[in-house]
């Protein structure tokens, strides 16, 4: 029950690494397979998935700015409260994300209505996005300092937005090719098909 | 046993906070939505076509509502449903003049290829390969762009090549107007004018060899046309829809068959 449980809040290594591996060496779509229905789902065209990649982005990294107090300064036995209520975390995580972006979705509607029409529709899909909730446990899980936890997600944002507009880009070339095979609920399969192409080749790069 | 009322109570008083917060923020930031353009949100077609000119029948809609316009920019609304939104709203609706599309070529199967395509199924893609498959750069491809442009199942290729308007499902909207890579589609009005049915600015002796009925660019038209409504523009004849008074004399004289009266 010391104070020195609670990780500093700013870094004072150097936090890039961090950074590159949330965006590319430990890509949440690529490498670690979370976020895979929206992944799926959306990149049929690229205004759908640049939509959710903007919105997945913003909320991963409020959701950082948000759950790394509530976990040191009221669940750790660190806390004020001296409990070790660590076992509560993913209920709690689940429970302040799925509020925040209910809150945002209320705000962005009332003051910009533009915004809600191209942004506003992805957030209740992505209130208990798996991706979202596994950044926010690992910070918790690697003991990463304020500063690093923020960036990090930050960093798991954008490796999620390029890995969508990219495989959003490919699979808006398909649907133009002439084959029967691309389109409808075969289209589906191939669609995995490239998925897991694209998962190989990534590998194989990465761990170069 | 001795971490179960912590437990509880840290997660009761995070409940409790997050939802005494959403209460407060949709007390906030309450959007008042206007019954009136729900209901008329109910009423209309609900195609998102975009003829009237906005994004949506939602958008519509609002600016009904709010009178910016009158819901006659609705070209999708059959006589019916005008009535009910007319009750709805407090006012009297007369449906603009029914239009449609006409294709300003009649080349198809007129028109000689000038190779065999094999490739995706649309106007837009055959484009890109070498212009177009057609003689003529300027008619109709075929691929039907239109066709699925269509909200209202209105339109097909016919046997002949050339997209025919099934007038009875048509709502006038410009979709496919919209659509055409080719620019070989035009919104007419129901009855009457009279259009030269050609796009092709080709020199006369080179439309002759390729297409049975393409406008040659001979000016026979202009010469009779008594009201002087027809001018040649870039070996195409034209006719100004504000001269024309339908009478007709151009089409027994051209030569090419390229002129009709709708």
């Amino acid at each position: 029950m010391t104070d020195a449980l609670i990780p500093a809040l700013m870094p004072t290594e150097n936090i890039f690494p961090i950074f590159v591996e949330a965006m590319f060496t430990k890509n949440f779509l690529l490498v670690m397979f979370l976020g895979l229905c929206s992944y799926v789902g959306l990149t049929t065209n690229s205004d759908t998935s640049k939509g959710m990649s903007m919105a997945v982005t913003f909320v991963m990294t409020m959701s950082a700015i948000l759950t790394w107090p509530i976990y040191y300064y009221l669940l750790s036995d660190a806390s004020f409260l001296g409990n070790d209520l660590t076992f509560l975390k993913t209920i709690c995580f689940i429970l302040v994300i799925a509020a925040f972006v209910q809150l945002v979705e209320f705000i962005i509607r009332k003051f910009s209505p533009p915004l809600y029409r191209s942004l506003g529709i992805y957030l209740p899909l992505i209130s208990t996005n798996c991706a979202v909730l596994g950044v926010v446990l690992l910070n918790i899980q690697e003991g990463y300092t304020y500063g690093a936890s923020i960036l990090y997600a930050f960093g798991a944002g954008l490796g999620y937005s390029w890995v969508m507009l990219a495989t959003a880009a490919v699979r808006e070339k398909l649907i133009m090719r002439d084959v029967q095979l691309f389109s409808g609920f075969i289209g589906a399969f191939f669609a995995a098909m490239m998925a897991a192409l694209i998962v190989a080749s990534y590998f194989a790069v990465v761990k170069l | 046993m001795t971490l179960m009322l912590p437990a509880v109570a840290v997660l009761g008083a995070l409940g409790l906070a997050m939802a005494a917060m959403l209460v407060w923020a949709s007390k906030v930031f309450y959007v008042p939505t206007d019954p009136i353009v729900d209901a008329l949100i109910e009423l209309m077609p609900g195609a998102n076509c975009g003829a009237c000119g906005y994004p949506g029948c939602a958008d519509a809609a609002e600016h009904i509502v709010a009178g910016d316009v009158t819901p006659d920019v609705c070209t999708s609304c059959d006589a019916e449903t005008f009535e009910l939104i007319g009750e709805l709203l407090g006012m009297e609706i007369s449906a603009a003049e029914p239009t449609y599309p006409i294709t300003l070529c009649q080349g198809g199967t007129n028109c000689k290829d000038r190779y065999d395509y094999i490739g995706a199924d649309t106007c837009r893609a055959a484009i890109l390969l070498a212009g177009t498959k057609k003689a003529c750069s300027y008619g109709c491809i075929g691929l039907g762009d239109c066709v699925r442009a269509c909200m209202f199942d209105a339109i097909e290729i016919a046997d002949n090549g050339l997209p025919k308007i099934k007038k009875y499902n048509c709502k006038g909207c410009g979709a496919c107007v919209r659509e055409c890579p080719q620019q070989v589609l035009t919104i007419a009005k129901e009855h009457g004018p009279v259009y030269v049915v050609c796009s092709s600015h080709d020199k006369g002796k080179y439309v002759k060899e390729i297409c049975e009925f393409g406008c040659i660019g001979c000016g026979i038209c202009k010469k009779n046309c008594p009201e002087g409504a027809i001018k040649l523009v870039k070996a195409v004849a034209v006719i100004d829809q504000e001269k024309c008074t339908q009478c007709g004399t151009c089409i027994g004289v051209c030569p090419r068959n390229a002129i009709v009266k709708l």
